[in-house]
Parts: structure tokens; C-alpha cells; sequence
């Protein structure tokens, strides 16, 4: 009996403070989506209005596609340029800790500094960007970055890849230690040459760690909050807006509580799937040790 | 000749993307060490300041109120990473090493925790806050933090202790000792590494933490370097400079641990998400 009861004495504090804090927001998010709540008068139950309302909202429409570039973007430049920083700075020459050190530095930082860092990257007359382009002679290229509503999205993304590349090459590097060198060099022996060793040997046996980097990533490119807030708002006119940061205008500025808590519930029914995955490749893990 | 190839090869990619990558560090950096006359004649980024000042530093510091930001900062950071790590070791100790019937769900239920997206909290927790009296206060932050990032950290040290040979704890058993004695004698020592990478992770990302004070915090006493920087953005609108030089104040702390502690944030890191 008493040996029954020991792992839940230890669990006590811990799941008490995460029921509190996360367990039953989650269940609590659910139930005032169904409601019309301004945060203060009593809710009202409305059934699935919200919902409704919501797909006929075209800035959640327009939120959604946008996380949608977002996801895009992340995996198709995080996931082979992550690839490839890694391979590369694998090899270990001198000074390779160095590089790494150094293309790492934006992991440690807010993403409210790297969104104001990069405001000043993009400003449009004295942005280095802009800049460059036109020291180059490229001068049509100078874009108004974050004001231009067609483009500014991908400014946003551009900027997050700055911390989304590293994290990805770290995730592949601790990958390419787990590639067999007794396989590779195998296959050099039998004439396999760069691109052969690559393709046949190194990537077949990084697939766990692309598939973790890859579902990683779209459940970060689905949570985007804080860059899109403090680089724009969301806007010009929402055309940079993202889900995350659609509900907090909804639910903390207009004080629509129930709507801001249907845009979660889509966020977060979206991200399960992807958890999901994460979590079966932890269990899967789990089985074999 | 082939390998000096592949040599010269190396340096020259690997400075290539070092360069690109540290050009945003050296616009902020430039920026933040120009005169106000000086951003406004040339209205440029990216040319090294003519005259150096290290004005806007102490105008962020003291009348952007930046000082009085990283104690409350450095306040949250401490108690939450300390709390979230004791507590985590606990549930961790239980998962890893006794059988019993939730034992699976539970792991699970922490695991995917971790990952949802931050949307769905911020509603209830919010609420809850104002109405137990916790708005606007540090320690309502700081049990936000410590109770969200128990799914991390349970998940993280239940992985590292499940590799500790489970001869260490049954001999200790069979000798009689508690539950409790074997978790504070026997294993806590041996998952030290484990508690020191989780630390470093775990501090980058509570001192980097924007939204939730952002949700739970009103009062300008109580800011955060974050909340702090996007109200000195909004105070000295086009003074780039001085917001500049906060930015950059901001990221002196994480960017130091992150230098001395690398090899622990990248284990970390690696550990978390990869080994699983």
C-alpha cells in the first residue's frame, strides 16, 4: 500500500501547480469559446457562433494563411539550411566551435530584441538591406519591408529564420552524431562519392532527426507570437497577422473574450495533430530503452 | 591538394554565414553608439557611428527606467527557474522510477503540455490571476513560470535519470532507505549534469519571456526587461539609439550565460528534443 501511494506523494506538488496553471486552462479555453464574454458582465452561452463567425472573418482567414506561410517557410528553408550549416561545421576543422558559437548568439536573445534589431535590418531608406541593394545596383529590389502588405509576412519570417536556422542545425548536428562513421566510410571505400555518401547513407539514418525537426518546427511556425507583435502589430491592416497574435487583439484589445478563445481552439486543434506526431516519436523511443 | 580544397572551402562558407549572421548584431551595435544628430543627418543603419557616445546607454539605463526592469527581471528568472527545477526533479523521480497505472499518461500529459501553443492559457490564467488577487504581481508570473515549464523539465530529467542504472536504486532500497533519501542522496547528485544544462535552457528562455508579462503584469514597477524595452520603443519613438542601446542592455545577461554556458544550452537543447 504504502509503496503504491509513493510516486503520487512526489506528484502532488508538481501536476496540483500544472492543473492549476495549464491542465485546466486548456479545458476552461474550451468551454468560453462557446460563450460571448467582454471579461467582466456574465458570458453568455452562443453555441457554435463563434466558430461560424469565425470563418466568415476574413482577417482570420487572412491569419491562417499567413501561419500557413509561416509553417512553408520554416520548413523549407529551416530544415535544408539547417541541414547544411550542420554538415558543414561538423567537420572539424579549427575553429569550428567558433563559427557554431557565433551563428548560435541569436538562440540567447528575445525575440522583442530581434524583432527591433531587425526593424533597423529592414528599414527602408537607412535599413542595411535596402542598403546593399542599392550599392549593388539592385535598386528596384529596396522594398518598403514592413509596410508593404504583400510582402511583409515573409520580412517577419525572414526575420525568425535568423534564430530558426541555428536551432534546426543544432537539432541536425546532434543528429549527424548518432550517423554510423563506420557506414560512411564503407561506402567510400566502395566508391561512393559526396552527394552518393549524402543521399544513401548520411540521410536515411538522420530520418529521426528530420522528422523531430520537422514537426518542431511547424508547431513553432504555428505558435509565432511575438516577433509579428512587436515588429507590426499584426498589421498594415492585419496583413501580417497570425492566429496567435489575432486572438490576443481580439481577447486583451476588444475585450471578446469568447471570439479571442475560438481562434485559440482552432490554434490549438491545428498544433494537436503535430504534438501528436512528437509525441508518438517520444513513445516510440520510449519502447525501445 | 584535395583536402586543402575542402579546408579552404570550409573557412570560406562557414565566414560567409558568420558574416551574414552577425550583421543585425552590427547594426544594433552601431546604432546604439550614434548621436541623435547623427541618425538624423544620415538616417542610416548600417555606418559605423562618426563620434561614439555612450549616452544612450545611461539614458536607457536611468530615464528609460531599464535598471529597475532587470531586477525585476533577474527576480522572476531566479525563483522561477529554482522552483520550476525542484518541483520538476520530484515528478521526474516518480515517472522514471516506479511502475504505476497513470504512470504513462501522466509522462504524456506533461510531454504535450510543453508544445501547445500559449492561446489557449491565456484567457483562463489571466482570469484566475485577477481573481486571486496574483495580477500584477511578480510572483504571479513567476508560479505561471514555474507550473508551465514542469512539462519541460519533467520531461528532460525523467529522460536523463531512466538512463541511471537501476542497481543504484534497488541496492538502496534493499538497505532500507526512504523514498525520499534515495531521490535527495542517491539520484539528485548523479542527475547534476542534467540539472545544469535544464538551468541554463530554462533561464534563457524565462528571462526572454515577453507574452506573459505581458498578460499578467500592468504596473510600471513590475515590468520586465521585455515589457520595458517595447515601452522605452514607445516612449523615444525615433530616438533608434537610445532603443537601441536598451535592446542591447536586454541582451547582455542571456547573451553572456549563453557564451559561458553553450555546451550546456546545446545539450540541453539536444537532449530535449532529439534523444527524447
Amino acid at each position: 500500500m504504502r509503496k503504491k501511494l509513493t510516486p503520487y506523494l512526489f506528484l502532488a506538488g508538481p501536476l496540483t501547480l500544472y492543473s492549476i496553471w495549464v491542465i485546466y486552462p486548456i479545458f476552461r479555453t474550451f468551454l468560453v469559446s462557446f460563450t460571448r464574454w467582454d471579461g467582466m458582465t456574465k458570458s453568455r452561452f452562443v453555441g457554435w457562433e463563434n466558430f461560424v463567425r469565425l470563418f466568415n472573418d476574413r482577417y482570420f482567414i487572412l491569419s491562417l494563411l499567413n501561419n500557413l506561410k509561416w509553417m512553408i517557410g520554416f520548413v523549407i528553408l529551416s530544415i535544408p539550411l539547417g541541414l547544411l550549416f550542420a554538415m558543414l561545421m561538423d567537420q572539424k576543422y579549427p575553429g569550428h566551435k567558433v563559427y557554431k558559437s557565433l551563428v548560435y548568439l541569436p538562440m540567447a536573445l528575445s525575440f522583442v530584441v530581434i524583432g527591433q534589431i531587425w526593424s533597423w535590418v529592414l528599414e527602408p531608406s537607412g535599413g542595411v538591406v535596402n542598403a546593399f541593394l542599392r550599392w549593388i545596383g539592385l535598386e528596384g529590389l529596396a522594398k518598403p519591408w514592413l509596410s508593404d502588405p504583400k510582402i511583409v509576412t515573409y520580412s517577419l519570417i525572414w526575420a525568425a529564420l535568423w534564430r530558426q536556422i541555428p536551432y534546426a542545425m543544432v537539432l541536425f548536428l546532434a543528429g549527424l552524431q548518432s550517423v554510423d562513421k563506420e557506414h560512411v566510410e564503407a561506402a567510400i571505400v566502395d566508391g561512393a562519392n559526396a552527394f552518393q555518401r549524402f543521399w544513401y547513407v548520411i540521410l536515411p539514418e538522420l530520418r529521426p532527426a528530420i522528422v523531430i525537426t520537422i514537426t518542431v518546427n511547424i508547431i513553432d511556425s504555428l505558435r509565432a507570437f511575438d516577433i509579428v507583435f512587436v515588429m507590426t502589430r499584426g498589421g498594415p491592416y492585419y496583413s501580417s497577422s497570425v492566429m496567435a497574435n489575432y486572438m490576443y487583439i481580439q481577447a486583451f484589445h476588444n475585450y471578446r473574450m469568447g471570439y479571442g478563445a475560438s481562434i485559440a481552439v482552432i490554434q490549438f486543434l491545428i498544433t494537436l495533430g503535430f504534438i501528436l506526431i512528437y509525441v508518438l516519436n517520444v513513445l516510440k523511443r520510449e519502447e525501445r530503452l | 591538394m584535395k583536402k586543402t580544397f575542402r579546408a579552404t572551402l570550409f573557412y570560406v562558407l562557414c565566414t560567409l554565414i558568420v558574416v551574414l549572421w552577425m550583421v543585425p548584431f552590427v547594426v544594433a551595435f552601431f546604432t546604439a553608439f550614434k548621436t541623435m544628430d547623427e541618425i538624423f543627418m544620415l538616417r542610416n543603419f548600417w555606418s559605423p557611428p562618426k563620434t561614439w557616445t555612450f549616452e544612450n546607454f545611461k539614458i536607457a539605463w536611468i530615464e528609460g527606467r531599464m535598471a529597475r526592469y532587470f531586477i525585476n527581471t533577474a527576480i522572476v528568472t531566479a525563483v522561477s527557474v529554482a522552483g520550476t527545477l525542484l518541483l520538476s526533479s520530484l515528478s521526474a523521480y516518480a515517472l522514471a522510477w516506479y511502475e504505476f497505472k497513470l504512470r504513462t499518461t501522466i509522462l504524456m500529459i506533461f510531454v504535450s503540455g510543453m508544445l501547445i501553443p500559449f492561446q489557449m492559457l491565456l484567457i483562463p490564467v489571466y482570469r484566475f490571476s485577477v481573481v486571486t488577487g496574483l495580477y500584477d504581481t511578480l510572483i504571479g508570473v513567476i508560479l505561471f513560470h514555474v507550473a508551465f515549464q514542469l512539462g519541460f523539465c519533467t520531461f528532460f530529467l525523467r529522460n536523463f535519470m531512466v538512463t541511471i542504472p537501476s542497481s543504484l536504486f534497488d541496492a538502496a532500497r534493499i538497505d532500507g532507505a526512504g523514498a525520499f533519501r534515495i531521490y535527495s542522496k542517491i539520484i539528485m547528485p548523479l542527475v547534476k549534469p542534467a540539472v545544469a544544462a535544464l538551468s541554463i535552457l530554462e533561464f534563457t528562455w524565462i528571462w526572454n519571456d515577453y507574452l506573459w508579462s505581458l498578460i499578467l503584469l500592468q504596473s510600471d514597477a513590475k515590468k520586465t526587461v521585455t515589457i520595458g524595452l517595447t515601452t522605452l520603443q514607445g516612449q523615444w519613438i525615433s530616438s533608434w539609439n537610445v532603443i537601441a542601446a536598451g535592446a542591447l542592455l536586454a541582451a547582455t545577461v542571456p547573451v553572456i550565460v549563453f557564451l559561458i554556458f553553450q555546451r550546456y544550452f546545446i545539450q540541453g537543447l539536444t537532449l530535449g528534443s532529439i534523444k527524447g
